[in-house]
């Protein structure tokens, strides 16, 4: 009987021992959110996890992002072009100037060539390389992107619909595939999905859909500084949290990202690094600005912005998030010197509204759209009814019209006075919002010209202080101007109290504690080149 | 018994038809736009009905539905919105991994559901019976998701023995028979198992004791016979009921559990339904749940084949 005993505890032993890890030094595994590897083609889909794992990886844009320092604003940098500028003669008119020597991970040239060939894969349907897919995901990121032309092997011109300072911004986000592979393979984009080809610091091994993208250090990357320094990155795709965080605590992965706030405890226990900083996200209600919502008295507005106990809110999601002062964080070089202070004051906000002529048979009416789960969204449900317990405490009549979160993206898509909004009855909608350039922070959500559907300003609000406001930020080509203004936009929206800010995400990550040399930039994309695994 | 077989087949024409019907149907009633799932949420409406367009949504759904039968009818189940590849490599290669899983929690749960159904029936001890009751309920009443995660944090966070996640070992692709691979399926083989285990071990033992009660086994008793051909007699009896209980239950491990493959990143139907779900990839959805219908359809089929051989006594047409 003991000798049997022994026979199992060995073969106990065995297995145990073999399910450590068996990666050499150089290797770092990643459990991502998404549930299938992004697409690879060029531009990523999945959102910005996408773009950090699948795009600034294996690609680079003409204007990348400096992502080397965790105490300021990530911003934009050269990439693939060494440096542009808008025709003085015609603000329309923008040069980029091609770095020279960079190489695709095929070995082929990249030069002016590419640069038109990509363009037109996004943006000419007669082209034979248009791809319909990439076209969906970049073609709003470029919104005033009208024409292109070569000028000469590495120099290009780009033409806007509009004189647009912010332009370099837009380019940041389209990258650059190979034209040979295309044609190598087959010039088919399913297959080039397969064995993707960019000039990334990082070239494709193996994609797997659905189980794994394999990368590894491309050594002849054009930016000596940022060659990995790591031999490889796998990427699986873990929708599930609680087996990202069983996956880290057993070995069989790095770093996850999005641990579940509840894991946090155990992740610490289990001796993982929790790594958090901020970035630009923005978790709020967008209010309509419709006639007949209540919202158009900026009273109601200071009131609901005064009534939510963020600091309750920060800890629901175990301390990862920060207490919003407005659109972007404090310390953020657009916040400006806005004089209304977002806090936690339920008695100025009772008399706010009581000063606005609500009382307790007279309550303001807000329902809100709001998700279960998505993208940025971080804990929907248990957060919503957080804050709808606090609206409610100071004289708000708050319910929600809850659903899905593809739904809801679906929803935003029409305007506060769309069918679906006007059939469900919604004056607020909550959708986490992204603010890492000017476009997307204020012009696409807060500009007059940008309501739904050609922008995401769904409230519908028209303000023509705000729209000169971000007009002057993006006819600014002075970056100093350019920053005060947005600064100016910023300062203004928070003293109209034009939304209802209530935390930014504190974008936790998980990591082992083998896992060295990496900086949390303040972005959502993240440069994986400094790490080294110890 | 030919003809019976043929018969059946094409009663599954119409009910093929239907299923697709219903299929197409559910997945466009539920809310939320395939478009819109795989843009941007401030893509530019203009991309939005062009990407429409392309894809045919702007064309009246019975179009649709007919686009989509007549090319689904010559096999090629249309391209995956969401990642451009075919349907059909989508959903084959997500079939066989759930196939291998499937089969894998049918030998751990009928065996077991077998012998701990007929220990049951046959004991005349009380705590033997009760304690396999027990384990019945239990596997019907825990939530399978629930055990996958409890299962991880033991024996793969806690005790570090197996891996909680994925296929295979970091260095393989797909799935293969080796030790390696074994690994890597025992979790979510015990989690898938654990309801199947308890209605075939609830049904097995219901129906032993309902045999063993029957006058033929007094019969075969004053007849002389032992313990183990009155088994033999009580078993073969027993098996048309477990046999069609069976087949559902192995039906709906094959028909795949989201639950399961998304809690261990089993890359299967489960875990692609998962994902196409989110996405709103309409055709994904559409051919997965087409072919998951059509299998258990078919396995349906098989399962009332082999009854009629097992039991002559059920006449088929």
């Amino acid at each position: 009987m003991l000798k049997h005993v022994r026979v199992a505890l060995a073969g106990l032993g065995i297995l145990a021992a073999s399910a450590g890890s068996a990666f050499s030094q150089g290797t770092l595994r990643i459990g991502m959110t998404a549930a299938d590897i992004p697409l690879t083609t060029g531009q990523p889909d999945q959102g910005f996890e996408g773009y950090r794992f699948a795009g600034y990886t294996i690609y680079d844009g003409l204007v990348n992002w400096d992502l080397s320092k965790a105490d300021t604003l990530a911003d934009i940098k050269p990439g693939l072009a060494t440096e542009w500028k808008a025709d003085p003669a015609d603000l329309k008119k923008w040069t980029f100037k091609l770095r020279q020597g960079v190489k695709f991970h095929d070995g082929t040239d990249f030069t002016a060539d590419a640069v038109i060939w990509n363009l037109d894969k996004l943006l000419n349907d007669k082209s034979p390389q248009f791809d319909a897919k990439q076209t969906a995901q970049a073609r709003g990121r470029i919104p005033t992107l009208i024409g292109y032309k070569k000028i000469d092997d590495y120099t290009v011109e780009l033409e806007t619909r509009i004189a647009n300072a912010l332009f370099p911004y837009d380019m940041s986000y389209i990258f650059y595939s190979s034209p040979t592979n295309w044609e190598k393979q087959g010039k088919d984009w399913v297959k080039v999905a397969l064995n993707p080809v960019g000039t990334g610091p990082f070239k494709v091994d193996r994609m797997v859909p659905r189980e794994r993208l394999d990368l590894s250090r491309f050594d002849g990357y054009w930016d000596k500084a940022r060659v990995p320094k790591l031999d490889k990155v796998i990427l699986y795709p873990m929708p599930e949290a609680a087996t990202r965080t069983a996956a880290l605590l057993s070995g069989q992965i790095d770093w996850i990202e999005v641990p579940a706030p509840d894991a946090l405890p155990r992740l610490k226990q289990g001796g993982m690094v929790i790594v958090s900083n901020k970035y630009p996200h923005n978790w709020a209600y967008q209010p309509s600005m419709a006639e007949g919502s209540p919202f158009l008295d900026i009273r109601v507005r200071k009131a609901a912005n005064l009534a939510i106990d963020r600091a309750g809110v920060k800890k629901l999601v175990g301390d990862m998030a920060i207490e919003s002062k407005g659109h972007v964080y404090p310390g953020h070089p657009w916040f400006g010197t806005p004089s209304f202070d977002i806090k936690y004051d339920p008695e100025a906000a009772k008399a706010l509204l009581k000063e606005a002529g609500y009382s307790a048979t007279n309550k303001p009416k807000i329902k809100i759209a709001i998700s279960t789960s998505g993208s940025g969204q971080m804990l929907p449900l248990p957060m919503n009814e957080y804050v709808q317990e606090n609206l409610n405490a100071v004289g708000f009549d708050c319910s929600f019209e809850v659903m899905e979160w593809n739904a809801l993206v679906t929803f935003g898509f029409q305007s506060v006075k769309g069918e679906a909004s006007t059939k469900a009855g919604t004056n607020a909608i909550n959708i986490s919002r992204a603010f890492v350039d000017p476009y997307s922070a204020f012009m696409r959500l807060m500009h007059s010209e940008f309501l739904p559907p050609k922008g995401a300003n769904w409230g519908l609000l028209k303000d023509a202080k705000l729209d000169a406001l971000i007009d002057k930020a993006h006819n600014s080509f002075d970056k100093a101007e350019q920053t005060k203004a947005l600064a100016d936009a910023h300062t203004y929206a928070v003293d109209q109290a034009l939304w209802i800010w209530i935390v930014h995400d504190l974008n936790p990550r998980a990591m082992s504690p083998k896992v060295k040399g990496f900086v949390q930039a303040q972005s959502w994309f993240q440069d994986l080149t400094t790490i080294t695994m110890q | 018994m030919i003809l019976y077989g043929l018969r059946r087949l094409i009663y599954l024409v119409p009910v093929a038809f239907g299923v697709s019907l219903l299929v197409f149907a559910l997945v466009h009633l539920a809310p939320g736009d395939a478009i819109s799932a795989i843009v941007p949420p401030d893509a530019p409406q203009e991309v939005v009905e062009k990407l429409r367009a392309y894809y045919g949504f702007d064309k009246p759904l019975p179009v649709q539905y007919f686009r989509w039968l007549v090319v689904t009818l010559s096999g090629d189940f249309g391209t995956s919105i969401g990642t451009g590849r075919p349907v059909s490599e989508e959903v084959g290669g997500a079939f066989l991994n759930t196939i291998v899983l499937a089969i894998s929690a049918c030998l751990v749960a009928f065996s077991l559901a077998i012998f701990l159904g007929t220990a049951a029936g046959y004991a005349k001890s009380r705590i033997v019976d009760r304690l396999v009751t027990s384990i019945a309920l239990t596997g019907i009443s825990v939530p399978n998701y629930w055990l996958a995660i409890v299962l991880v944090i033991i024996f793969s966070v806690e005790l570090g023995w197996l891996p909680p996640m994925g296929l295979g070992p970091e260095s393989a692709t797909g799935w293969k028979l080796d030790f390696a691979h074994l690994r890597y399926m025992v979790l979510p083989t015990i989690a898938l198992s654990m309801i199947p285990l308890g209605v075939m071990t609830r049904t097995v033992r219901s129906t032993i004791k309902e045999i063993l009660n029957s006058e033929f086994v007094t019969a075969l008793q004053a007849k002389g016979m032992n313990d183990r051909q009155i088994l033999f007699h009580v078993l073969k009896n027993a098996a048309p009921t477990c046999l069609a209980v069976m087949g559902l239950q192995a039906g709906n491990l094959i028909g795949g559990s989201i639950l399961i493959e998304t809690v261990f990143s089993w890359p299967g139907t489960g875990f692609l339904l998962n994902s196409a779900i989110f996405r709103r990839d309409l055709p994904i959805l559409q051919g997965t749940t087409l072919v998951l219908s059509f299998f258990f359809m078919m396995l349906n089929l098989t399962v009332d084949m082999i009854q009629t051989v097992v039991d002559p006594r059920i006449k088929r047409g």
